[in-house]
């Protein structure tokens, strides 16, 4: 197991927001989030790397205890793209390296810029390389961003809402990517959906949450009319189509 | 050559520009301290500066050597300190208009100063013309403005240590304090005599010219292990730059290298303010002028923001020097007089 939560809690002062939080995720595990708003889907992402002090519970990474490691020791294990990124006055280039944070000291070795380099090429964003991100569309950006997180060389990738401001071609050209980068690399990826669509047709696992808790968990099967009508409060037909699982929104 | 090379050769030059962008600021750095030498009251020539810098003995060494060098190393350090301090400010609080300013650090000073010298006697009426007020007991004084100026400071950072405020609060926190020393000046001020008022007023125009080699070094030394942990810390603000959550996830503890941040500019600040009074608006524009031209690597940055800060504080004193002669201006004055108007091109020009 690369990760496994165990009955983790946790909250905003009196609000608890995570309750009872259960699940293990193996290597190469392509799990996605899902629920609705404010189910407490980007509240787990930052507890699991420590950005958030969860109270209760444990977390365990490679089988060491979250709270046992450092800063830095986490962010060598789990590279995270928030749901929102900033841009600067700065060059893809740079904000590629910048993954390799976890393991600068002075300054960067030359294999860090090697590793940034090649994430760069295989993410077709070399020739973007001495650009300004501020200057980059909302697909080129969330690329950057991934690959940043790429570049920590991480065994667990934290992707909270990666597609959420993409058009249809970067949504599948993004999903497309974290799939097959965690296949090569063998890096479990966890990543935060609103677009369950999107989620059925790359993710290999589930955790629908509701109200804090982990309402189920599972392969494909667990997606089902009655558990979206229970998670989301929306009547659904799921039909068959190329062998994906398709929810539809019944007409009301 | 590979199209993998390109890209990191294509890099290495863009890094390399910025070095240049550096060598240039030393040259001209470098041309302002021979120009800033030769201007003063004692006329001096090249040739007499130049024997004066080697030789003791020479008619101008002393005017070289315990006034102009003094004053020139005082401005140049102060204003590295300063072009330090705004950068890191700026990128900590997240905020362009930080400074040590805007963090109430010169107010409290002022209000410190004006304690030593109304409250505890510390200044007097003096009829020169090249400073008309002196300050009776230095020491007193400049020990009360830092004091005053990391009272305040520490206020703040104490507040955001325990309740874990956000960095606009902190800002905000440093505009009411600046307030509250204000008002505490001029409370002092209405009750004291016209002679200590004139002296807390001429205490706060900023003026590198009060610096002796003592004050000098004291600033020197501290100035090299500051730069040193914020250039050990230059991956760190570059991070805060693209978010405070991402800069989480890459494993930097955003609080602590706030409140170190926060704790040793505003350190390094109150010592140059209790040494030289109150000098405006370096801190803030070089910062802007270097993260404008050179982006915001901090790697670059902030060597960059410290030498630009020397070169606007020694290029206005030669100003305050020459402009009137043979009265001196305070720096204070012509940084505010050059800043703000630069400012204004900057915004205009960049419009970001």
């Amino acid at each position: 197991m690369v990760l496994s939560v165990d009955k983790v809690e946790f909250s905003y002062g009196k609000a608890n927001i995570l309750k009872d939080i259960n699940f293990k995720v193996k290597k190469g595990d392509f799990v996605s989030i899902l629920g609705v708003n404010g189910s407490g889907k980007s509240t787990l992402m930052k507890c699991i790397n420590r950005i958030l002090k969860f109270k209760e519970g444990m977390i365990f990474v490679e089988e060491r205890d979250v709270r046992e490691m450092k800063e830095i020791e986490i962010a060598r294990k789990m590279g995270y793209v928030p749901q929102r990124s900033e841009t600067g006055f700065i060059t893809v280039f740079d904000a590629v390296l910048l993954g390799r944070k976890p393991y600068i000291k002075w300054d960067v070795s030359s294999k860090d810029i090697e590793l940034t380099e090649e994430i760069l090429k295989v993410m077709n964003l070399d020739e973007y390389a001495l650009r300004y991100i501020n200057e980059l569309s909302g697909g080129e950006l969330q690329k950057v961003v991934i690959a940043r997180a790429l570049v920590q060389q991480p065994r667990i990738l934290l992707l909270d809402e990666p597609t959420s401001d993409l058009d249809l071609k970067n949504q599948l050209e993004v999903m497309k990517l974290i799939k097959e980068v965690s296949c090569a690399q063998n890096i479990a990826s966890i990543v935060v959906m609103h677009d369950i669509n999107l989620a059925l047709r790359y993710s290999d696992k589930f955790i629908v949450l509701k109200d804090g808790q982990v309402f189920t968990s599972g392969g494909r099967e667990v997606i089902t009319p009655e558990l979206i009508k229970e998670a989301y409060g929306v009547d659904v037909h799921i039909k068959n189509f190329e062998g994906v699982p398709l929810v539809i929104p019944k007409s009301q | 050559m590979s199209f993998k090379d390109e890209t990191v050769s294509g890099y290495r030059s863009y890094l390399r520009n910025k070095l240049y962008i550096g060598a240039v600021l030393v040259v001209a750095l470098t041309v302002t301290i021979i120009f800033s030498i030769k201007v003063g009251a004692a006329n001096l020539s090249v040739y007499e500066i130049l024997n004066g810098l080697v030789n003791s003995q020479a008619a101008g060494a002393s005017i070289i050597w315990n006034i102009r060098i003094p004053r020139i190393l005082a401005a140049i350090i102060a204003g590295c300190c300063m072009g330090i301090e705004g950068c890191i400010m700026q990128n900590v609080l997240r905020n362009p208009l930080a400074s040590p300013y805007t963090m109430g650090i010169s107010q409290g000073a002022a209000f410190g100063a004006a304690f030593a010298i109304i409250v505890l006697g510390a200044g007097a009426l003096n009829s020169t013309q090249a400073d008309a007020v002196i300050v009776n007991n230095p020491y007193l004084t400049v020990f009360a403005a830092f004091l005053g100026a990391m009272i305040g400071v520490s206020i703040i950072l104490l507040i955001a240590r325990v309740r874990s405020v956000t960095p606009e609060a902190m800002i905000l926190a440093g505009v009411a304090m600046s307030a509250m020393f204000t008002a505490g000046t001029m409370f002092l001020q209405y009750f004291a005599s016209d002679t200590q008022v004139a002296a807390t007023v001429f205490w706060t125009f900023g003026d590198v010219g009060r610096a002796v080699w003592s004050d000098v070094w004291i600033m020197f030394i501290l100035l090299i292990p500051a730069l040193a942990y914020f250039m050990y810390h230059a991956w760190d603000y570059n991070s805060l730059e693209i978010g405070e959550e991402t800069a989480k996830g890459l494993g930097v503890n955003t609080d602590r290298i706030r409140l170190y941040g926060m704790l040793i500019s505003s350190f390094t600040s109150a010592v140059t303010v209790a040494f030289l009074g109150v000098i405006g608006f370096v801190g803030l524009i070089a910062p802007h002028i270097m993260r404008r031209i050179i982006g915001t690597d901090h790697r670059f940055l902030i060597p960059t923001s410290a030498i630009l800060g020397a070169l606007i504080l020694l290029v206005s004193d030669t100003v305050a020097r020459a402009i009137l002669a043979p009265i001196v201006l305070p720096v204070g004055i012509i940084t505010s007089f050059l800043g703000a108007p630069l400012f204004f091109y900057i915004i205009i020009k960049m419009g970001r």
